[in-house]
């Protein structure tokens, strides 16, 4: 049996360097996704989409004299490098009807190019807007978590090239723990604000590669309560059925009138 | 270098990246490194984790002030009061670690009466010609070194740059001076350095830097505080510092700064020069410098050092210190390169020398082609169409050129400026008009060759190769040796005296698979040294001889290649911290240099925490945890004799070997052009009056190379009022060569823009996203305008200063295609190592785009006919 | 054979392990049999040709093909990390801009032209050997000067250590070239 893995995404370590973007697309021979220059602080890529697995999303305070973005007072410019939370209740594999998504042996949400036909069930299904379709191409893509790279026990290529180490990888539990204690420390030097997003609570029920960001998690594009969607699909069948069931109530309750006429 | 060089004896970093990961404090000014030096960084957010206070001084907040605990903006140009204000607290408020200054710098030492300070001649030391505009260094000198005859001092005022003339001459013999112990005397070093930064107060950093009192107080206790036997701090630096017109100067202030603190040789302590390109210092130390050989000795000069090798030998060894062995490494250089036809008859060939007559450094000789005086250019890894200041100067030049030579991965604007540059679009420039036969020679990549590079921190690594070059591509090595051999060719058949040099260059060197690739272990085993008579390698520098039995192409990197199929630079089995069994690093694979100031005068360490090289008794001998950077057996008890030489005349309790008198300086009597210690003035264009002294705006020994082509505003010209400073990204490599070609990095930061602050925009109308046009007396660009927090005004003398902020990276091709920012900058000289300003010229900026063709220039010259 | 196949089918997968066919069981031919792509790749031991921090990297190549670059863990320097820059390495030495080929441009042409390589050596070694003879200066007021200012040399900074010596040693100690300059100032 193997280790259950995961990502565990220090902002509070991203210096916004990008070469987390960067690896991945290397190393999973990703295309650019075009010139965009956006005036959005340095960010020009946006968002994750099918050929942007990791993207570190820039947020700009204004900073104070004196204080830099390590100080207890105010996190002026800060980093996070986003990426598939590879949920314990994945939206997109639950939405996928042709078995393309996987659940691998690491735990994490693995899409087979080969079998996907481009139906988009799964880019509706994901609560955090991450998987995409290539329109090109036809198929969804997202990240892979590095399927083939953890086959031959190495670290996917993010986690790898991270040069402060922002970005790390291992086995989940050793990740909680550790994310744990770093809250602790954070909190310990004054940093109040420092929170752990791993919505354990939600019908998500938990993710695979889950963040450490200082303010609201809003900021980084992480939903405060995000919600599979089969879940509101579970309340349609009941609505559905309660729907159905009055309207062969009325059925029965005019026959009945009918008769009596 | 000649910072560094002056200060402690060698041009380079005096530490490890790794080794930041020790430090209590660390001080990051003059660089953002998170930006440039992303993976050395970790070694300072290890530093964090572990306690250490981060500190940036930046005028922008940038991705390190992101990752700093303690931000202070300082404006652009103001980094020597800032610095110097760090000094006067330390002196001020008696936290200099006072056991190390009195033993381990020349605080003690006695200067001359003569010598006079900046403050008592309005902005210049003792020794100015107005005339010349150069000082003579004579007062700088030490009180009771005996005189010299004109005939042996090197000259201080020769044409040379700084990068080798960090010893010698009238350096040679500062082992005999008068000195006071007790740092009482008035002109002990140690006093007149508190006389001449007493000026430097905290109300003069707030109304020069823009860096409020308490901000600026808050930094100088955190950084003076990481000092002391139990404690250390760091200072790291770039291009920041470097690209000023008084940039060594600024240097030597971080210098005397970590001196005081005792921040030298010790663990988590150092001054880190952070460079930018993959062998920066390997390019220094073999250097494709005009004004060096291999190993910092000087080339010989036409004024001083025309005659006999004797003459040169004298006016550049010293007497005292490791420099004694001089001797040894010319002589050992000229049978590497001469071979058997190297003689002790003949000097060992070294009149085939040629010599140095004037400035010859690129900015220099950029000249000469801008006034049609050149031939030819090799170009080979460089863009100085994007990536030199005055980009319309450079790209001209190059059109004056018979032929020019460009060898390279993809076809830069270097390559292409006649047909495609703005001076084209601008109708200033036709194809049909130019003359210059252009030959584009495609290089290998660093997977495609075998061979090192010297990183930041002196460490020689090997990239082994991987694969093939594909079709035409080729190595500069495979280039070099085939030139070399056709060369030869041609050389055998002249008569001329010019051929005798080149018929001796040993060229023979053997080649491999069906390119012909030359092999290049034989080069690293030039380099190394060996026997003359056998062929067998030398172990290490301390092997070399005066009298031609030896050979070798660069003795500090001696030991690097010490037996056949040993190349060092390619160990790749680290055993320790600080990377041993990983690399090589010069000298003798010491990875902190003046590591026996890490122990006290009498061979202990200072503390248990921060003990690195030691002297252990019962071995009698100097041990620890790196290379001790002293002789290996001399005992911290031993003193010289009166008349003792060379290396017997340092004492066993001083740590900087390099200098004639083993210690570290404070004050620099020899080896830099504009002072013996760091004064504050202007940037060449300066948007306020130099605070200190009003006649001085600027370094008066800085060369402004001003001609129509280069043309400058006044000091605080009414026409371009803002400071503009360029710098790097982290997505994007120099001129771009290297990055704006590719898609992963070029989608990352797709266009050129400059950065400004919400008040600027607003006062001048300038909307986020939009365009803004920037001028300086050069140049017209354009940019997107990224309005930010970031960047702020600064409240500087009573006035408020606005800078401009351009990365430099964007040029006519490329995926991604923009502007030049150096296409604004002037081209100027920083006196000791020839080095452009960059980082604070002065703009005027305005909404909008600029104008297409000719239009732009009218632009340019409308502006420039406005009052100033 | 058959076997094989039947019990590799998903369905006959999901009834016997009772999964519910999102694991193992519903991953194609393909998806069994991925692996990295430096599998049975040979390694090289690079250092990143960026910045001057000096990054370790490993070069897999296999069959005279480069399939990829990535961090090389053991230096003690970048510990297997890389920037943005190094991490594109790959790009760097395989993207199509790159150019391959000589290229020449004749005075006053308006376009490139092809050369073969060995003609453009000669032709510059006949550019350079002339314009040496035309300037070289022997002797300045009788004494030894040895030089030519007409030729000059930028670049390095980004060049092997090697390939800067034989720079200096030909240029410098060979031909007199005096005008030589890099990147390097600090």
């Amino acid at each position: 049996m193997s280790t259950v893995t995961g990502f565990l995404t220090d902002s509070t370590l991203c210096i916004g360097c990008k070469a987390c973007e960067v690896a991945c697309k290397e190393w999973n021979d990703l295309g650019a996704d075009g010139l965009n220059w956006s005036g959005f602080s340095y960010d020009n890529t946006g968002a994750l989409g099918h050929s942007t697995w990791r993207h570190v999303k820039f947020v700009e305070h204004p900073p104070e004299l004196g204080h830099g973005g390590n100080s207890p007072e105010l996190a002026s410019w800060t980093f996070s490098s986003d990426v598939c939370k590879h949920c314990e209740n994945a939206g997109c594999l639950e939405a996928c009807p042709t078995g393309s998504i996987v659940r691998t042996e690491f735990g994490t949400v693995y899409v087979q190019p080969d079998i996907c036909n481009g139906c988009s069930y799964c880019v509706v299904a994901c609560p955090f807007g991450v998987i995409q379709r290539n329109k090109e191409d036809g198929r969804a893509f997202k990240c892979t978590f590095c399927y083939d790279r953890q086959r031959a026990g190495r670290t996917p290529a993010c986690a790898h090239a991270c040069p402060t180490e922002s970005i790390k990888f291992g086995p989940l539990d050793e990740l909680r723990a550790e994310a744990g204690r770093r809250i602790e420390d954070l909190h310990s030097k004054g940093m109040h604000d420092a929170t752990l997003y791993d919505p354990v609570d939600t019908s998500v029920g938990g993710i695979h590669a889950f963040f450490i960001t200082r303010g609201d998690p809003r900021q980084y594009n992480l939903p405060p309560q995000p919600e599979i969607p089969t879940i509101y699909a579970k309340q349609g069948w009941k609505s559905a059925a309660l729907g159905a069931g009055m309207l062969a109530v009325g059925t029965f309750l005019a026959f009945l009138g009918g008769g009596k006429r | 270098m000649p910072s560094l060089g002056t200060s402690f004896g060698r041009g380079g970093a005096t530490t490890a990246q790794q080794d930041l990961a020790n430090s209590d404090a660390i001080l990051i000014m003059g660089s953002s490194m998170a930006e440039n030096h992303p993976v050395g960084f970790q070694w300072v957010m290890e530093a964090r984790k572990r306690g250490a206070t981060i500190i940036h001084v930046d005028p922008r907040f940038t991705r390190t002030s992101a990752m700093a605990d303690i931000w202070v903006p300082m404006r652009s140009g103001s980094d020597i009061v800032f610095l110097g204000g760090l000094i006067r607290y330390v002196l001020e408020s008696g936290k200099e670690f006072r056991e190390y200054v009195k033993h381990y710098t020349n605080a003690a030492t006695i200067l001359r009466e003569d010598m006079k300070l900046p403050d008592e001649l309005e902005g210049v030391f003792s020794g100015w010609d107005e005339e010349t505009s150069k000082y003579s260094p004579e007062t700088w000198l030490y009180q009771g070194e005996p005189e010299k005859s004109d005939a042996v001092r090197p000259g201080h005022a020769q044409a040379g740059g700084g990068h080798g003339k960090d010893r010698g001459g009238e350096a040679g013999d500062l082992h005999k001076h008068d000195s006071d112990p007790t740092l009482q005397h008035p002109r002990c070093a140690f006093n007149v350095l508190r006389r001449h930064f007493a000026r430097y107060t905290p109300e003069l950093v707030e109304s020069v830097c823009g860096v409020p009192k308490e901000q600026f107080l808050k930094v100088a206790e955190i950084f003076s505080n990481a000092s002391g036997p139990e404690k250390t701090g760091a200072i790291c630096y770039a291009v920041g510092w470097t690209q000023h017109s008084t940039g060594v100067q600024i240097i030597r202030a971080a210098c005397i700064l970590q001196l005081l603190l005792g921040n030298i040789g010790r663990p988590g302590g150092g001054v880190l020069a952070l460079r930018g390109h993959a062998s920066i210092q390997g390019s220094t130390d073999i250097p494709t410098l005009y004004d060096i050989l291999p190993g910092y000795s000087p080339m010989p000069f036409w004024e001083s050092d025309a005659d006999t090798l004797e003459q040169y030998i004298n006016r550049h060894s010293s007497n005292a210190g490791w420099w004694s062995n001089f001797d040894k490494y010319i002589v050992s250089l000229l049978k590497a390169w001469y071979g058997d036809q190297a003689k002790k008859e003949n000097d060992f060939g070294f009149d085939w020398l040629p010599r140095v007559t004037g400035d010859h450094s690129e900015l220099g000789y950029w000249m000469d082609m801008m006034d049609g005086k050149m031939e030819g250019l090799f170009v080979m890894g460089q863009n100085p169409a994007v990536g030199a200041a005055n980009g319309r100067l450079q790209r001209k030049a190059l059109s004056k050129l018979k032929w020019l030579v460009v060898r390279e991965f993809v076809e830069t604007e270097t390559a292409s400026f006649w047909y495609d540059s703005p001076e084209i679009e601008r109708g200033e420039l036709k194809p049909e008009d130019i003359a210059t036969e252009i030959f584009f020679f495609p290089a290998a990549s660093h997977v495609e060759k075998e061979g090192s590079f010297t990183n930041t921190q002196r460490l020689i690594q090997l990239h082994q190769k991987a694969i093939d070059p594909p079709a035409d591509c080729r190595s500069e090595t495979w280039f070099m040796y085939h030139l070399g051999r056709r060369m030869k060719a041609k050389a055998k058949a002249g008569l001329h005296p010019r051929n005798a040099g080149l018929n001796a260059l040993t060229w023979d060197y053997p080649t491999q698979g069906p390119h012909a690739e030359p092999v290049v272990d034989a080069v690293v085993c030039e380099i190394n040294g060996y026997k003359t008579a056998n062929r067998e390698l030398v172990r290490d520098y301390t092997e070399l001889q005066a009298d031609g039995s030896t050979a070798c192409g660069c003795w500090i990197y001696s030991g690097i290649h010490p037996q056949p199929g040993m190349n060092l630079a390619n160990s790749r089995k680290p055993k320790d911290y600080l990377g041993h069994g990983w690399g090589y690093a010069w000298p003798s694979d010491r990875r902190i240099l003046y590591n026996r100031a890490s122990a006290r005068p009498d061979g202990k360490p200072w503390s248990e925490r921060k003990k690195l090289v030691w002297w252990d008794e019962n071995k009698r001998a100097w041990t620890g945890h790196d290379v001790p950077d002293f002789k290996k057996d001399t005992p911290p008890d031993y003193r010289p004799a009166q008349e003792a030489k060379g290396m017997e005349a340092i004492a066993g309790d001083m740590p900087f070997i390099m200098h004639p008198d083993g210690v570290g300086w404070l004050w620099v009597s020899s080896g830099l052009k504009d002072g013996p210690l760091p004064t504050h003035y202007e940037p060449l264009e300066p948007v306020v009056p130099n605070a200190l002294y009003p006649k001085r705006p600027f370094n008066p020994t800085a060369e402004k190379m001003e001609r129509p082509e280069n043309p400058y505003g006044f000091p605080c010209d009414k026409r371009f009022p803002h400071v503009l400073t360029t710098y790097r990204l982290t997505e994007h490599h120099t001129a771009g060569g290297m990055s704006r070609t590719l898609s992963h990095l070029a989608e990352l930061q797709p266009e050129f823009f400059c950065e400004i602050s919400p008040e600027m925009a607003e006062e001048f109308g300038i909307v986020h996203g939009g365009y803004a046009t920037i001028i300086s007396p050069r140049g017209i660009i354009e940019a997107r305008a990224l309005v930010t927090p970031r960047m702020r005004p600064f409240a500087v003398q009573g006035r408020r200063v606005y800078e401009v902020g351009l990365p430099y990276h964007w040029g006519s091709r490329g995926i991604t295609t923009g502007d030049s920012a150096n296409d604004l900058l002037a081209l100027n000289e920083e006196p000791n190592v020839r080095i452009m300003e960059t980082k604070a010229l002065a703009c005027f900026i305005r909404s909008g785009r600029r104008p297409r063709g000719e239009a732009a220039l009218d632009e340019l010259k409308a502006k420039m006919r406005e009052s100033a | 054979m058959l076997k094989d196949l039947l019990s590799n089918w998903p369905l006959l997968q999901q009834i016997r392990t009772g999964a519910d066919g999102t694991g193992p069981e519903a991953m194609s031919e393909k998806t069994r049999k991925l692996k990295p792509k430096f599998e049975g790749a040979e390694v090289a031991r690079s250092i990143c040709p960026y910045c001057g921090v000096g990054c370790g990297q490993l070069a897999f190549h296999k069959n005279g093909k480069l399939i990829s670059i990535e961090g090389d863990p053991e230096s003690p320097i970048s510990r297997g990390h890389l920037c943005p820059k190094g991490a594109d390495s790959f790009e760097l030495v395989t993207h199509p801009r790159r150019e391959l080929k000589v290229k020449y441009r004749r005075p006053y042409s308006r376009e490139w032209e092809s050369l073969d390589l060995e003609q453009a050596m000669d032709m510059v070694a006949h550019r350079l050997w002339k314009s040496r003879e035309d300037t070289f200066v022997e002797k300045k007021d009788g004494r030894s000067l040895m030089q030519t200012k007409a030729i000059g040399h930028l670049g390095g900074a980004t060049l092997d250590i090697e390939e800067n010596y034989l720079i200096k040693k030909l240029f410098t100690a060979g031909l007199g070239m005096v005008c030589l300059s890099n990147q390097a100032r600090i």
